[in-house]
């Protein structure tokens, strides 16, 4: 198969962008959509073009590096997965196919499909912890957990902080991702002792880093690679709301 | 060279008490004069940072990543082994040791290894004080599975996530530091050079990814966190962004490079589908719990394997080890694959897989707990081959994963440069010949929450506080020119061949002569073969864009030029160690049944290979393997 590429090139943040069409050679259905812009950029390194720009790591869905807006979607068509696991069987012989980065104003862009997603790293180092010291730590069976909450609390902790909910959301919120980290500690009991001013901290630093309000249009939870459910917003809110009522 | 590996003297239960006891201190108000450079945040790194940022030293952390949060660590699946034994089923301090030790074929330190599993307990305290949501039982106690090599259930885990969210939690005990001041995070900063200044290591130049800019950094010690050299191999379950500069260039340096030749081929991942691809998944060893593995019994039979009846299977682990069965360790499990495929019994397009089949577990415990207990393993695996290991068994394949073998360190984890301390996979030092499962985070977390703050202090007390070279030192000079001059010969060549058609080149000679099963021809072969490459690639390469920019074709042709110069060093290893252990198969050494065959009377050392200048023969230091409470027997998992 052969597919017609439709890629945002921008050489950096202050230079302007657009768009640049690319065809590619003969694919295999099994590769994956990165294994194809490899493929792509292979071409054009011997043509004495400069590759393009994208980020990628582990390249099996866990590190969160991988972005791309592809054909209007964070991650592609598929639900669950993030880029990195989409694979060329999902697309058509001779499809055209549109390459985007993340855009939001708290992202800022930094070459071609690459964006900066440090805004998150600020936003967890505000308050996204639970402050334990090393070897203060009592026996870990000490502290029993329930299932149901343990099980929880790994739901929201699953994130893998690519930004998706953020690309995905008409007004650039970040509330699923604040949301799933304050969800994964506060709903443990370790997390306890501190989770009204880390549900402040988080929402507060999420505010100055300019991403935009959350008016639950859910487009987040639909492009999660992760599926973390928008329940945790509701939970997160109501620890925001009871901070703010007991002073915390 | 002589090297000390500084062992603490008395019985193997008391050294690290001993050694704690007997280490220097520094007092707190001199904490904040010291600086540490740590490269890296993965386990390791980042829980290093964290954990002497606590204590009161200056740290910076450097990672090459956009963020701590993406490094590799984060994709170990399977768990976490302590000895817990909160299953009361044997388990000790003294078992784990033992399994560890064994399980390395005996080409571990004694006394390191007694203080991984020692302190293997205290990992997993401070893990759940950070928050790691571990599974759980419905009483609310931490649950465990067994992993390979293992006849205990020690392994902690979180989903087929274990790694993600001990990475998470180091990385949150990183980020509180970072937010309080204590360390300062480089982002998009890669390591270039090692800095030596009168014999010490004493700072590092950085290039930022995304400017260009290349830095000089002083500091009164350096730890290096960088992860192992699998991505030598090319094709692995390693992340793209893998790699080996960092610890090679502080081999350049002076660092000692132990063991190279000691790399772990994982038995379970998915076989290999086409030329185009960029990298191997792992499936977690987890499944080997539930799964059975097997083969037809006849060579070159085509029937789908719902229609190869019972009779007609071989469950080779099953049959070969009936004690461990699916479970035996990692080494033994892919070279018995490799058999079978040899044999004609693979399966599979390329005739390179065998099954991994979940029928029986889910007649015996239902979809719905298979489904709990691997469900996202599985859904990865449809995801990958559009296949569903419900109804058909997964094909599975050994990949390159993990490298045992690192910079030689003492017991400090202090490298032969003093001041260069070298932690997790980037070492030598913990796991020998092999390394079992759900080990390498555990060895990641006990070197960087327990081991370096102690052992950081003992030589920092021996630097007087607030006297670090400056950046202006001619060390920093020479070595910052040493890396423009290597940036630039990289963009000078414009030759026609991509950085990526070498690496590819390189890891087919690496996996064909040096992956498992390994000659003398077949070495003597690749050390012909990859001295040729690496002349052509330094005629041919072809590194688009320009050095003040973000360019990752730059990135990578700097360590695929690295990666051209330690393949040799693996190999040659690997030719001068005439016996077969653990990972390093050499088929001249095994016994009639196929089991490798140890030297201990010539073998039982650590190669410490020095360097000795760009076209001379590095020379082979030796670190003899003295065992004191262990005797080294053969290792038999039948």
């Amino acid at each position: 198969m052969k597919v017609k590429l439709k890629v945002w090139r921008q050489k950096s943040a202050n230079s302007p962008g657009g768009f640049k069409a690319y065809a590619t050679p003969e694919l295999n259905p099994n590769m994956s959509f990165l294994e194809m812009l490899d493929v792509v950029n292979e071409d054009l390194t011997r043509q004495g073009e400069e590759p393009i720009a994208f980020d990628h790591d582990c390249r099996e869905g866990i590190c969160g590096s991988c972005s791309l807006v592809i054909n209007g979607k964070p991650h592609g068509p598929h639900r669950s997965v993030a880029t990195c696991q989409t694979y060329l069987r999902s697309f058509q012989d001779g499809d055209e196919i549109v390459v985007e980065p993340f855009r939001a104003r708290a992202f800022p862009l930094i070459k071609d499909l690459i964006v900066s997603r440090q805004a998150f790293d600020r936003i967890i180092q505000a308050g996204g912890f639970i402050s334990v010291r090393t070897g203060s730590a009592p026996d870990a069976n000490a502290l029993p957990v329930p299932k149901d909450k343990a099980d929880l609390a790994m739901d929201a902790a699953q994130c893998i902080g690519c930004g998706a909910c953020v690309a995905a959301c008409k007004n650039a919120s970040a509330m699923l991702f604040v949301a799933a980290k304050a969800s994964h500690l506060n709903l443990l009991p370790q997390g306890q002792p501190e989770r009204f001013r880390r549900a402040r901290a988080l929402v507060e630093q999420m505010d100055r880093e300019g991403f935009g309000s959350c008016t639950v249009t859910a487009s987040c939870e639909a492009v999660c690679p992760k599926n973390i459910s928008l329940q945790f917003i509701a939970k997160m809110n109501r620890d925001y709301g009871l901070g703010l009522l007991r002073g915390r | 060279m002589k090297l000390d590996a500084r062992i603490p003297s008395g019985p193997l239960a008391q050294k690290w008490d001993k050694y704690q006891f007997e280490a220097r201190l520094v007092n707190p108000a001199n904490k904040r004069k010291y600086e540490i450079i740590v490269v890296g945040a993965g386990l390791a790194g980042a829980s290093a940072a964290a954990t002497l940022a606590e204590l009161g030293y200056q740290v910076k952390n450097f990672v090459f990543h956009d963020s701590p949060r993406r490094a590799h660590s984060i994709a170990a699946q399977g768990g976490i082994n302590a000895a817990k034994n909160y299953q009361n089923d044997g388990d000790s301090v003294y078992r784990l040791f033992y399994d560890t030790i064994k399980g390395g074929d005996f080409r571990s330190r004694e006394a390191n290894v007694f203080r991984l599993a020692e302190v293997s307990v205290n990992i997993i305290d401070q893990c759940v004080a950070q928050g790691v949501p571990f599974a759980r039982e419905y009483g609310g106690l931490l649950d465990n599975r067994s992993f390979g090599g293992a006849q205990v259930s020690r392994t902690f885990y979180a989903r087929g996530q274990t790694g993600q969210q001990l990475l998470l939690g180091a990385c949150s005990a990183l980020s509180r530091q970072i937010g309080l001041g204590a360390v300062q995070s480089f982002t998009h900063s890669e390591m270039l050079d090692l800095v030596v200044v009168d014999g010490h290591a004493k700072g590092i130049i950085v290039r930022n990814l995304i400017t260009g800019e290349i830095t000089r950094h002083a500091a009164d010690a350096v730890v290096l966190a960088t992860g192992g050299y699998g991505n030598v191999f090319h094709l692995s379950t390693y992340a793209r962004g893998s790699n080996a500069t960092a610890i090679w260039r502080a081999y350049k340096r002076g660092a000692c490079f132990g063991n190279p030749c000691f790399t772990q081929i994982h038995p379970t991942c998915i076989p290999v589908s086409g030329d185009y691809q960029s990298k191997l998944t792992l499936m977690s060893e987890s499944l080997r719990n539930d799964g059975r593995i097997w083969v037809p019994k006849k060579t070159g039979d085509q029937r789908p394997p719902s229609q190869i009846p019972e009779a007609e299977r071989d469950y080779y682990l099953e049959r070969m080890y009936p004690s461990f069965g699916n479970l035996a360790p990692r080494d033994i499990s892919s070279r018995a694959a490799k058999r079978v495929c040899d044999e004609g019994r693979g399966v599979g397009e390329f005739g390179r897989g065998v099954y991994l089949d979940f029928s029986d577990a889910i007649e015996r415990l239902g979809v719905a707990t298979v489904r709990e207990r691997y469900g996202n393993l599985f859904d990865i695996y449809k995801e990958i081959t559009d296949e569903d290991a419900y109804q058909v068994p997964m094909r599975i394949y050994p990949a390159m994963h993990y490298t045992m073998g690192g910079l030689w360190v003492d017991y400090n984890l202090m490298s032969n440069v003093p001041g260069l301390f070298v932690l997790g996979e980037a070492n030598f030092s913990d796991h020998g010949a092999n390394r079992l499962g759900a080990s390498a985070l555990m060895q990641g977390l006990a070197d960087g929450y327990f081991v370096i703050p102690y052992t950081i202090g003992n030589y920092l007390a021996t630097q007087k506080p607030d006297q670090r070279p400056k950046a202006s030192h001619a060390a920093y000079q020479e070595a910052e020119e040493n890396v423009r001059r290597l940036t630039k010969r990289l963009l000078d060549c414009k030759g026609k061949r991509t950085v990526d058609s070498f690496h590819k080149e390189l890891g087919k000679v690496l996996w064909e002569h040096c992956g498992m099963g390994r000659t003398k021809a077949g070495l003597e072969k690749a050390l012909k073969l990859i001295p040729a490459l690496r002349e052509e690639y330094w005629k041919n390469v072809n590194v688009p864009g320009e050095e003040g920019d973000l360019n990752q074709s730059l990135e990578r042709a700097g360590r695929v030029a690295d990666f051209l110069e330690l393949a040799e060093l693996l190999c040659r290893d690997a030719l001068h160690r005439e016996e077969s252990c653990g990972g390093h198969f050499r088929e001249e050494h095994q016994y009639p049944d196929g089991e490798a065959k140890r030297d201990d009377e010539r073998f039982a050392y650590v190669a410490a290979w020095e360097y000795a200048g760009p076209d001379r023969a590095p020379v082979l230091n030796q670190e003899p393997l003295v065992y004191e409470e262990v005797k080294m027997s053969t290792r038999s998992y039948k």
